[in-house]
């Protein structure tokens, strides 16, 4: 059964395969190796060419994300304003290194190379919300916000149950 | 024309000539790595730069047009010392393993080492770290071992058109690998080894079953027989630098006796014995409206290529076994029977210039009775090393000849090794066969040569044959899919997964001459001009073992021993990714 | 009047399948439509913000400000209206540029000039609205300045210190009208170009406009665009497109971002008419994913101008079609270089290609293809408009125009600035910047993103314009300008540009691929911490790297395929050439100067300012810290991993670090 996602591109045209893929991770939050699979039998190129452009781009995922994305912006601005040092900070309270998910599934830490709000380094946005003129200071607070949350919804989990 | 100056030599060129050409036309060499003939440059390694008055920084001559008045340097200080730190750069990413490489002495980023004299290690630092991947029978990968020249991923791509590997991640953490780097086992690829034939190092290599082969030949129990394939005796001296294009048939011989063989046998044999079988089932299929086109099917890379991608069409391939895969039946059956041998005793090894050969010898289909009908199968590059080692001087060794009865061959037989020779030999017996004549030409010029796609049309008792030959699995898609479709106006299409046919597969001699493909080609054409006997169906031998053994062609007893089946392996892939 | 679709032409509307040639003549001049011109004449007067019933509150909303909390204040500003029970609209713009003072917010009563006040959270604007709404009076507490005439101490925004030494030409519409609306882009002289050059101009005659007017290319390689166009305008080809890179990818660079986000219909006029020069019937915008915002108001440009017949068969009746598709770039710095752009669209690894064949030859999917920065776009229709004698005006005799800058780092007044080319260094750092923050002296000024070098306070006279910038070792680039003060160390600075070079090279030529990432080494090596265990070999290996840095550096810019392995030497090289007693003291002396070399550095509790509360000894990720409760503590050196943790942890400054 061909994706549904695939049925507005026309079969065939080469020049579409990084749209697709962009469209397979908007749904799926990353891109699942039978996708791939489907997308190289719908545009009729080898597998290992959707794989190539896959691996390429920073963008593409091949593992799925953890709850809450906490993403460290490393542009220049922020580096000179220390985001090197906000990095270990988040590095140490959640024991995860930057492009890793914690185990319980909850964090993934990445670097971006540019949020674009240098005014306000140095940044890091946590899901859609964004933390500027940050210090190390500040970040357990932060963190155990969107920790409580997880503990909350586990503990609705258990009054459900 | 163009008139302009290499290193103060004036050069006249075509308009739209390369750098790197013009200056191989006045005798001046520039070392490449990433370029490859007849396809575009894609200017990665850096290697060819030049230094071009009036550009800012160095040109690279393999992708850079000539122009009037040009003015260029191929060996100032400035561009020796880019191509040395080039070289050295190259070298600090590199297992330091010469001398216990495969490619050792035979490996491109020696020779330019070599040539630009690398004496330090100026930048050493971090190696990249990649698992070698022996998950295939035929094909190692050693992504360590890999420059990332991309001409393993261009040919599996462009020329081949499978895509097997291709570049993954980027930058400094860029690998030559399989989808999810996962085994070339359960990749697309069909071993066919052109990516081998490519590697400029040893990052791509045959699997090696010299030391089965080796075990064989000092144990007492086993009877070893050896047969080699037509393509093997047109290319074996050039491992020992004797001229391309020579005819080494009798001191191959002579080297596989020497080593400890009992029998020393010619594939050739089978070839013939292939041809009676093959075309009865043609003639048969197109008498009794049985499924058309024939695909021929002693390419096994071609096989798994179907059984892979479309197994729908299985149906259409001849159910034939390949020439050595005949051979080793026989061997284990009718000849063991004949000599009083055992036939678990039988060790039958078959020198090939062929990677998917060994893993069609481990087939299990290719069996009688729980024993495989090959044994082993070698490469010629192996098969060299193994004489090296047993200290035979090749050049100095004497001619002799095959043994019989499996050794007597027809000129037929001699050039299944080409592109189009399967072709030409079917239909040579085809229409014998079928109009009691002989082919008015027995060279039918229109299946020969390197195009892609070649065919010809043969009136056989009124009615039109029409037969086309596939020269490399690039361009077998548009073929297949008129197959699938139902609209193949063809009645008998050869296959050879490899551009040119058996001369130049992947087991082969490795260098980049661009005249091997013609030269080993001529050879084999050559022997079918000067035999004796043109046309399989009269090889005295074969003849005898049907009276003998089969009765007749496509017999009961022939299907059991020389036919085979083939297996959906899409299905297989496909549930298991 | 609902938009300008509803104006007549002789009975008839226009639309794209029956387009008028005349159409946006007539709206921005409503004497030409006698029928209606009452209606059109209220109609522009609203656009224009010249008659207004309600108060109108302009909240600058691009990324910039969003980030700085534009979008709580947006909210703030909803809730406390309704509880006001006060009518106002509210307008969300792009960002006018000065990073620093966001977010914004721009407040216009009806008959009254607009003001700006900055600087302002979700938490100022219940007083916010009383004062400026109910009261009636300024909001001294945050005014920044106005639009219009400056009275008393409010300042019009163009006198302001910030504002006073730019000039805003293509940055002209940003923070002022609303992107997203297409008559109100059209009344502030929006398509006029677009209406000049289908109506009176031939494709040759633009050409030559943009030839005479002396633009260059603003994507960093300051090639002549009329030149580039002219080339691609020579070849006859069934297709031939033209694409616009706003992949944008230099960390610290924001100016295309904020044009598309604060004026994306000027982009897209600019497009129109290169495609009309050359003879293109496609264009491309590739945008880099990580701009969502800016991609959405391009896509709702676009299909606006769809909408009006802008973009479609038979422009404005003239013959011409033009069509525009937005392609999101997935994240590949090196995407920016045109030929690997090119590779992006056609859904390839992003890798490039050699030249010869070039883009204006043998482009995306082999034809005739001109790629253009945002920023260069932009310009067209001021061009085109105000004729190429005025853009030749302004700038320098071979660098003409403007240059949009992105200001970032240690400096007071961050945004983004338009200035003429030629105004000097210094002036962008001083006068228009305001200076380093908190009275630290000035180090050095990075020009052109990673790819640029870092000039020292000795060249801050340097022009600004093409050759001088790269006569002393940078150049322009794209418009990232990092401000660097005396708390920064040139050499980690080298080092974090390298790394990001690394991470994006592409992979496939030899001197960046590997080249990079031995210089990167050899860099590490020199910022290493020096132990007493430290190997003779060790020793050997990091002088080795530095005597070889020079010379891998000159054979990486000599041979690297595309100019982001061409450019990637030049951090480490201006750092040798303008810091190398940096360099020198790093490698020999072993001391970072500006303590950022954490592993050059030794931390030491002072005894007499620690209090013993044991907050470091918690922090640290290394137990490096021992001590008992109220006595004070102590770091045990070869545990110390030099983080730096402690002494940010520290509230009684009790760690030192030398």
């Amino acid at each position: 059964m061909p994706e549904k996602i695939f049925e507005h591109y026309p079969k065939s045209e080469k020049s579409n395969l990084i749209p697709i893929l962009q469209d397979v991770q908007d749904k799926y939050g990353y891109l699942p190796e039978r996708l791939l699979l489907e997308v190289a039998d719908y545009i009729d190129i080898p597998l290992s060419r959707v794989y190539g452009v896959a691996t390429f781009y920073n963008q593409f995922r091949l593992n799925p994300l953890g709850k809450n994305v906490i993403r460290v912006c490393r542009g220049t601005a922020c580096h000179v304003k220390n985001s090197a040092n906000i990095l270990q900070a988040i590095e140490n309270e959640l024991k995860i290194k930057a492009g890793q998910t914690s185990r319980d599934k909850m964090f993934t830490i990445e670097t971006v190379a540019c949020i674009g709000a240098c005014s306000i380094a140095p940044v890091i946005s946590i899901n859609d919300e964004y933390f500027g003129r940050l210090t190390v200071k500040e970040i357990p607070k932060i963190i155990s916000k969107y920790k409580k949350e997880v503990k909350y919804e586990k503990n609705e989990l258990t009054v459900a149950g | 024309m163009v008139e302009f100056s290499i290193n103060n030599i004036n050069v006249k060129a075509e308009n739209g000539m390369t750098i790197l050409d013009a200056a191989k036309s006045v005798g001046i060499d520039i070392p490449t790595l990433c370029h490859m003939k007849d396809l575009f440059p894609t200017g990665a390694c850096r290697m060819c730069v030049v230094e071009v008055d009036g550009m800012r920084g160095l040109t690279p001559s393999c992708a850079f047009p000539v122009a009037e008045g040009m003015v260029v340097q191929t060996n100032s200080p400035r561009v020796r010392r880019a191509r040395k730190t080039i070289v050295e750069l190259l070298i600090e990413n590199h297992p330091q393993d010469c001398l216990i490489c495969v490619r050792n002495k035979n490996c491109e980023l020696q020779d330019l080492s070599e040539k630009y004299a690398i004496r330090e290690h100026r930048f050493a630092g971090e190696k990249k770290n990649h698992a070698i991947d022996i998950s295939s029978p035929s094909i190692e990968r050693d992504p360590a071992k890999c420059i990332l020249c991309g001409r393993c991923v261009r040919t599996c791509n462009e020329i081949q058109k499978i895509g097997a590997i291709d570049f993954t991640n980027r930058g400094f953490r860029s690998n030559v690998t399989t989808p999810y780097n996962k085994g070339l086992n359960v990749s697309d690829c069909i071993l066919c080894g052109q990516c081998i034939l490519a590697c400029p190092t040893a990052a791509l290599r045959e699997k090696s079953h010299s030391k089965e082969v080796i075990n064989a030949l000092t144990n007492k129990d086993k009877y070893c027989i050896v047969q080699i394939a037509p393509a093997v005796r047109a290319s074996l001296g050039e491992e020992y630098n004797l001229p391309i294009g020579t005819n080494v048939t009798g001191q191959i011989v002579t080297g596989l006796r020497r080593l400890g063989f009992r029998k020393v046998f010619d594939t050739n044999f089978a070839a013939d014995l292939t041809i009676m079988e093959e075309s009865t089932e043609l003639i048969n299929r197109i008498t009794s409206s049985g499924v058309l086109p024939m695909f021929t099917s002693c390419c096994p890379g071609w096989v798994k290529f179907v059984e892979q991608n479309n197994p729908e069409i299985l149906n259409h391939i001849s159910t034939c076994k390949s020439p050595h895969e005949m051979e080793g039946a026989l061997l284990k059956t009718y000849y063991a029977k004949k000599m009083g041998l055992q036939p678990e005793n039988i060790f039958v090894v078959s020198i090939m210039p062929c990677t998917v050969k060994k893993y069609e010898s481990d087939r299990p289909e290719l069996t009688e009775e729980n024993m495989p009908d090959v044994d082993a199968v070698l490469t010629v590059r192996e098969l060299v090393r193994i004489f090296n080692m047993a200290g035979i001087d090749f050049n100095g060794l004497p001619e002799d000849e095959f043994d019989n009865p499996l050794g007597v061959s027809t000129g037929a037989a001699a050039i299944f090794g080409t592109s189009g020779g399967v072709m030409e030999a079917a239909l040579r017996t085809a229409y014998s066969k079928l109009t009691n004549q002989i082919l008015p030409t027995l060279e039918l010029n229109d299946l020969r040569g390197m195009s892609g796609v070649k065919e010809a049309s043969i009136i056989i008792n009124g009615k039109q044959i029409n037969v086309a030959v596939v020269n490399g699995i690039g361009n077998v898609r548009e073929i297949v899919k008129d197959v699938q479709e139902g609209k193949s106006k063809y009645h008998f299409i050869e296959v050879m997964a490899c551009p040119g046919g058996c001369i130049n597969g992947g087991g082969q001699p490795i260098h980049q001459k661009p005249e091997k493909i013609k030269k080993r080609m001529d050879v084999l054409y050559n022997i079918d001009t000067k035999s004796s006997i043109r046309m399989s169906h009269e090889n005295p031998i074969v003849l005898k073992i049907y009276d003998e053994f089969f009765g007749e062609p496509n017999s009961l007893e022939a299907h059991r021993i020389l036919h085979t089946s083939y297996i959906d392996r899409k299905s297989i892939l496909r549930n298991n990714a | 009047m609902k938009s300008f679709l509803e104006i007549q032409f002789k009975n008839q509307y226009h639309s794209p399948e029956t387009p008028k040639s005349d159409f946006l003549i007539k709206c921005s001049n409503p004497s030409l439509s006698p029928t209606q011109d009452n209606e059109l004449n209220k109609y522009v007067a609203e656009l224009k913000h010249e008659k207004h019933e309600v108060p109108i509150i302009f909240i600058g909303a691009d990324t910039s400000g969003l980030a700085s909390g534009a979008g709580k204040v947006k909210l703030a500003i909803e809730t406390e209206l309704q509880k006001l029970n006060i009518d106002a609209k509210i307008v969300l713009t792009g960002g006018m540029g000065f990073g620093a003072i966001e977010p914004t917010v721009d407040i216009k009563l009806p008959n009254q000039d607009r003001i700006i006040y900055c600087e302002i959270t979700y938490k100022d604007v219940p007083e916010l609205l009383k004062t400026t709404l109910i009261d009636k009076r300024i909001y001294s507490k945050k005014v920044f300045g106005k639009y219009g005439k400056t009275e008393g101490s409010i300042l019009n925004i163009y006198e302001t210190p910030f504002f006073k030494n730019q000039k805003r030409v293509v940055l002209k519409n940003c923070g002022i009208i609303d992107p997203n609306y297409i008559d109100e882009y059209i009344v502030s002289d929006g398509f006029k170009a677009l209406d000049k050059v289908l109506r009176n101009m031939k494709p040759l005659d633009v050409v030559n406009e943009i030839i005479e007017s002396g633009l260059r290319g603003r994507g960093g390689g300051g090639f002549p665009t009329g030149l580039k166009w002219k080339l691609a305008n020579a070849k006859i080809s069934e297709n031939k497109y033209i694409v616009c890179n706003a992949d944008e990818g230099d960390p610290g660079a924001f100016m295309d971002r904020s044009v598309l986000e604060g004026d994306p219909f000027n982009v897209v006029e600019g497009m129109i008419i290169g495609g009309y020069a050359i003879g293109a019937d496609f264009g491309y915008i590739y945008c880099r994913a990580e701009y969502p915002l800016a991609i959405q108001k391009l896509e709702n440009a676009i299909s606006e101008c769809k909408r009006y017949g802008l973009l479609g068969e038979n422009i404005l009746d003239s013959g011409f079609k033009f069509d525009l598709k937005i392609k999101k770039g997935a994240g590949a710095f090196v995407c920016g270089e045109e030929t690997a752009l090119i590779a992006s669209i056609e859904g390839k690894r992003g890798m490039p290609k050699p030249r010869p064949p070039y883009p204006s030859d043998s482009g995306l999917f082999g034809k005739p293809t001109v790629i253009n920065n945002v920023e260069t776009f932009a310009n067209i229709s001021n061009i085109i408009n105000n004729g190429s004698k005025w853009f030749a005006g302004i700038g320098t005799e071979k660098s003409k125009g403007t240059k949009v800058f992105a200001l970032s780092g240690k400096i007071k007044n961050s945004g983004l600035v338009e200035v003429p080319m030629g105004i000097s260094l210094r002036q962008i750092v001083f006068d228009i910047g305001g200076g380093i923050p908190d009275d630290k002296k000035f180090k050095a000024v990075q020009i052109g993103g990673p790819s640029g070098g870092c000039l020292p306070d000795a060249v801050l006279d340097t022009p600004v314009d093409y050759e001088s910038l790269k006569q002393v070792g940078a150049m322009m680039g794209s418009g990232g300008f990092v401000v660097m003060d005396e708390r920064t160390c040139m050499v980690d600075v080298a080092k974090f540009f390298l790394t990001f070079i690394q991470n994006e090279s592409c992979g496939k030529c030899v001197p960046c691929r590997e080249g990079t990432k031995r210089m990167l080494e050899i860099i590490e090596r020199i910022t290493k911490s020096y132990s007493k265990e430290e190997s003779k070999a060790d020793v050997l290996q990091r002088f080795k790297g530095v005597i070889h840095l020079q010379r891998l550096a000159e054979v990486i810019k000599d041979t690297s395929l595309c100019g982001l392995g061409q450019s990637a030497p030049n951090p480490v090289l201006s750092g040798l050439q303008y810091f190398r007693e940096e360099y020198e003291s790093h490698i020999y002396d072993r001391v970072c100067e500006s303590h950022v070399c954490k592993e050059l550095l030794t931390y030491k509790i002072e005894t007499d300012l620690c209090s013993g509360c044991g907050l470091c000894e918690r922090k640290c990720p290394n137990e490096a810290i021992v001590g008992e409760k109220k006595h004070p503590h102590f770091i045990i050196e070869s545990k110390c991993i030099k983080c730096g943790m402690c002494v940010d942890t520290c509230r009684f400054d009790a760690i030192s670090v030398n």
